[in-house]
């Protein structure tokens, strides 16, 4: 059991470093199938676990010459605000119903974040296209 | 994005990171690397609550957290090798198995 956590823990840090979420999509499910967490303590705990792989991930892209140091101060400053509201609607909103509109949320800008790297793909070959294989 | 953080307990770079793309016009790598530093702070700011509710196993964050510090180094290695449009295509297919995970949870 423990070795599966690990393997999803790798899992998650790669989904992380690949894409720039968290990871808590795979290790909320991880801490409380695997580990025995209830829900509450899987998320809390997640939260915890992301800190220091984002870091690392966020210094990787810094050396990298990716980081927009002040805007992922200001956005994260926001979000650390929208988070605590988001706590409080989650005890007052019908679950149900958010669910399926962040669904559908998802579903939208899945549609257009794939239209926008197919314009992107067919309007110029990406420079670094070259060395991907 | 804290607000679905909030809510799912998914990190909000999985609304963060097409925001940026999208309106924005950061492209994938500059976008990822900006919401992995938002979601330091996010998550701290979250982590911190959390601890103070008594909430977090500190056992389990290292047993999932550590090897995820790992898994970063090859994530954001791998980043830089693919092209920038794969990986937003990629993300899309991401965040089709979010939105179906959050339905069937």
């Amino acid at each position: 059991m423990i070795a599966l956590a690990i393997i999803i823990g790798v899992g998650a840090g790669v989904l992380s470093g690949l894409f720039g979420v968290g990871g808590g999509i795979l290790l909320v499910p991880a801490l409380a199938l695997i580990l025995g967490l209830d829900q509450i303590d899987a998320e809390a705990t997640s939260l915890l676990a992301i800190i220091p792989v984002a870091a690392v991930g966020a210094w990787r892209q810094r050396s990298y010459g990716n980081l927009d140091v002040r805007a992922g101060l200001t956005i994260g400053a926001f979000a650390a605000v929208a988070a605590v509201v988001g706590v409080a609607l989650v005890n007052v909103l019908p679950i149900e119903l958010v669910r399926y509109a962040f669904a559908a949320l998802m579903l939208y800008v899945a549609w257009r974040m794939a239209a926008s790297a197919i314009k992107q793909i067919r309007a110029e070959p990406d420079p670094t296209a070259a060395d991907s294989k | 994005m804290g607000i679905f953080s909030g809510l799912f307990g998914v990190g909000g770079g999985i609304v963060l990171v097409p925001l940026l793309v999208l309106w924005i016009g950061f492209d994938e790598r500059r976008a990822a690397a900006t919401s992995l530093l938002a979601i330091v702070i996010a998550a701290g700011a979250g982590a911190a609550t959390q601890l103070a509710y008594g909430n977090v196993d500190l056992v389990a964050a290292l047993t999932v957290g550590i090897p995820a510090v790992g898994g970063v180094l090859i994530g954001t290695w791998l980043q830089q090798r693919i092209p920038v449009a794969t990986v937003q295509l990629l993300f899309s297919g991401l965040l089709v198995i979010v939105a179906a995970m959050v339905v069937l949870q």
